[in-house]
């Protein structure tokens, strides 16, 4: 690995979550009347945007930071999938059983 | 990350007998591949709050503060500054996130000095962080000069801005009778903690004090550990074992402790 460029690489990451971050408080400062007003499933633009932009972060902070990216395939697929298949099953979850009370729904 | 003195034993190992123990499946060490697994659950357990969260939230929508309405100081400065402060303490976190990764970097091409630099900086913005974790708890705890009124029902109101009659609950303006039979038996409450919250919502403070303090007794863990590796730096523990994959592996929960801070950051202060 050459010298220059991981840590240049470490920066540019650094630079992205610092931009990212900046778009999510200056979005919830302002909270933009076209995002706030339109609903999608039932949740607004504002909120998949902060929610896609997180997403976006974790996943810099993950492969780069963390270095999850220059693992063995087998391994980032075990760290990740159970990630991507229990979480909405948690959510599922609470959200069946909620409805199921009628707390929610 | 592959360090020098592991690949001899991965190329004498055939895939038969890969996963018969004496060898490292996923090329990765037991120490670095057990801090994977155990920030995967962690990464469950954080889930779980903030789903439960989110859910309670939903159910009980009309009273639940905004949370740009209930911190928006600034140590220092007067006025009304929604989000800066949280804003502030998430970029301290990233900015030791860089710092931590950078000692990881240095471990790797085994230069204790530049560890000891990079290291140092990722504690020092770990105690920073910590400090205005404190902070914003404080003014949650001790809240507002004007406070609020709590019904003998647990509901929250505010007075009206300018009159001692009219009061606002829910969002809802109430007057006259109802408005004065409310304010009889009504406490005036200040602040938050786990019985009452001035700002709406009881569950609101329990969840904050209770997800912002589990992430808190994260990075406080992790602000010790990083003291512990730092003193086993500079007494040549790394360079006597010829690597300093401790740093790396510490570095993971460094920045396992940002990553669950953004996820905190976006569903507690933005959505």
């Amino acid at each position: 690995m050459a010298e220059g460029n991981s840590t240049r690489k470490i920066w540019i990451v650094f630079w992205i979550l610092f931009v990212l971050t900046t778009i999510e408080v200056f979005l919830g400062i302002f909270k933009p009347d076209f995002l706030t007003d339109n609903l999608i499933i039932g949740v607004s633009l504002l909120n998949h945007t902060f929610i896609f932009l997180t997403l976006l972060k974790a996943y810099y902070i993950v492969m780069t930071f963390m270095h999850l990216g220059d693992e063995k395939r087998s391994l980032k697929i075990s760290i990740i999938a159970p990630m991507f298949v229990l979480i909405p099953y948690l959510l599922f979850i609470l959200l069946v059983e909620a409805s199921f009370h009628g707390a929610i729904g | 990350m592959i360090f020098s003195n592991n690949s001899i034993m991965e190329n004498t190992v055939t895939k038969n007998n890969l996963w018969g123990g004496g060898a490292r499946p996923m090329i990765a060490s037991y120490g670095k591949l057990m801090m994977w697994f155990f920030l995967m659950t962690d990464a469950l357990t954080f889930s779980a709050f903030l789903g439960a969260y989110g859910f309670q939230r939903f159910v009980h929508a009309d009273a639940w503060p905004i949370a740009d309405e209930v911190f928006n100081h600034f140590p220092f400065i007067h006025g009304e500054y929604p989000m800066f402060f949280v804003a502030l303490m998430t970029f301290i976190l990233i900015m030791s996130s860089v710092t931590m990764v950078l000692a990881v970097h240095h471990g790797h091409k085994m230069n204790k000095k530049g560890v000891i630099i990079w290291l140092g900086l990722t504690i020092i913005g770990g105690l920073i962080f910590l400090g205005s974790q404190a902070w914003e708890w404080y003014h949650f705890i001790h809240g507002t000069y004007e406070g609020a009124l709590r019904g003998a029902d647990g509901s929250i109101a505010h007075f009206v801005s300018g009159t001692t009659s009219e009061i606002i609950r829910h969002g809802e303006v109430l007057t006259g009778e109802v408005a004065a039979s409310f304010i009889a038996s009504a406490q005036e409450i200040h602040g938050a903690n786990l019985i009452y919250n001035e700002y709406g919502h009881p569950l609101f403070a329990n969840f904050f004090f209770f997800i912002t303090g589990f992430h808190g007794f994260h990075v406080f863990s992790g602000v010790v550990i990083l003291v512990v590796i730092f003193i086993n730096v500079l007494r040549n523990t790394y360079e006597k074992r010829g690597h300093y994959e401790m740093v790396e592996k510490v570095g993971l929960y460094w920045h396992f402790v940002d990553l669950v801070w953004v996820f905190v950051f976006t569903f507690f202060y933005l959505v």
